[in-house]
């Protein structure tokens, strides 16, 4: 089965950055399709690259980054609610005259017509959030 | 058309746990996980709420939520299924349609 997974909140508010991942690795682990994986609103913060959390702590933003480079997942965060919290690639910074760019290995920057286009493509599209 | 709710929120805390008993239909499926895994405990104020949905809905709760607050199965209301994480994903996949009340 082909699924699109909504994130909307941020690894360090409550519990559901860590439900999304361990559904998306139970998903895979059970044959299912991640068609993608669009992260909105404080969901955005899952996709920098400038978060150093304690070594003993998880590791949310890396552990996406390793999932999607060994599943080749397409992990797409919306743009508007990137570009309030600071969430940039190259090209953007480079339009925003900014000096840096922090999105993690994995992440592309895009807009809301990825997640409606990615509940069209998949059989379910499953939304966690706070 | 069955539909999964799967609710997030402990019905202690907020209105979406009775928000959707309210608007479930008969025949749908019922998933608790994060804190609203408190809400399977038996002998609460909100468990006869939820035993008189069961007449006609499937209620399941995720295991690891609810070991993770401290609660261990035998306090849950009989009749609720634990279910693991790709428990929870065949749900999604039985149900051609899913709510989340965030």
């Amino acid at each position: 089965m082909k699924y699109t997974v909504m994130i909307n909140e941020g690894p360090y508010q409550h519990q559901s950055a860590d439900t999304a991942l361990q559904f998306v690795r139970a998903a895979l682990a059970k044959g299912h399709e991640i068609y993608r994986v669009f992260f909105y609103h404080d969901g955005v913060n899952n996709g920098t690259c400038l978060s150093v959390p304690p070594s003993d702590d998880r590791q949310i933003q890396k552990e996406w980054s390793e999932l999607a480079k060994e599943h080749e997942l397409d992990l797409v965060i919306c743009i508007a609610a990137a570009q309030r919290r600071g969430i940039m690639d190259e090209s953007e910074a480079k339009r925003q005259g900014m000096d840096a760019h922090n999105i993690a290995d994995g992440f592309r920057i895009s807009g809301l017509g990825q997640l409606i286009e990615g509940g069209i493509q998949a059989d379910r599209t499953i939304v966690f959030g706070d | 058309m069955a539909m999964l709710h799967i609710v997030n929120k402990s019905p202690f805390e907020r209105v979406a746990f009775e928000s959707c008993l309210g608007h479930a239909s008969e025949g749908d499926s019922i998933l608790m996980i994060e804190d609203a895994t408190v809400g399977a405990v038996d002998g609460t104020v909100f468990s006869d709420l939820l035993k008189a949905a069961m007449a006609d809905k499937a209620v399941y709760v995720l295991g690891g939520d609810l070991a993770a607050r401290g609660m261990s199965e035998d306090r849950i209301i009989d009749g609720i299924k634990v279910v693991d994480y790709a428990g929870f994903v065949d749900l999604t996949a039985d149900n051609e349609k899913t709510q989340s009340w965030l």
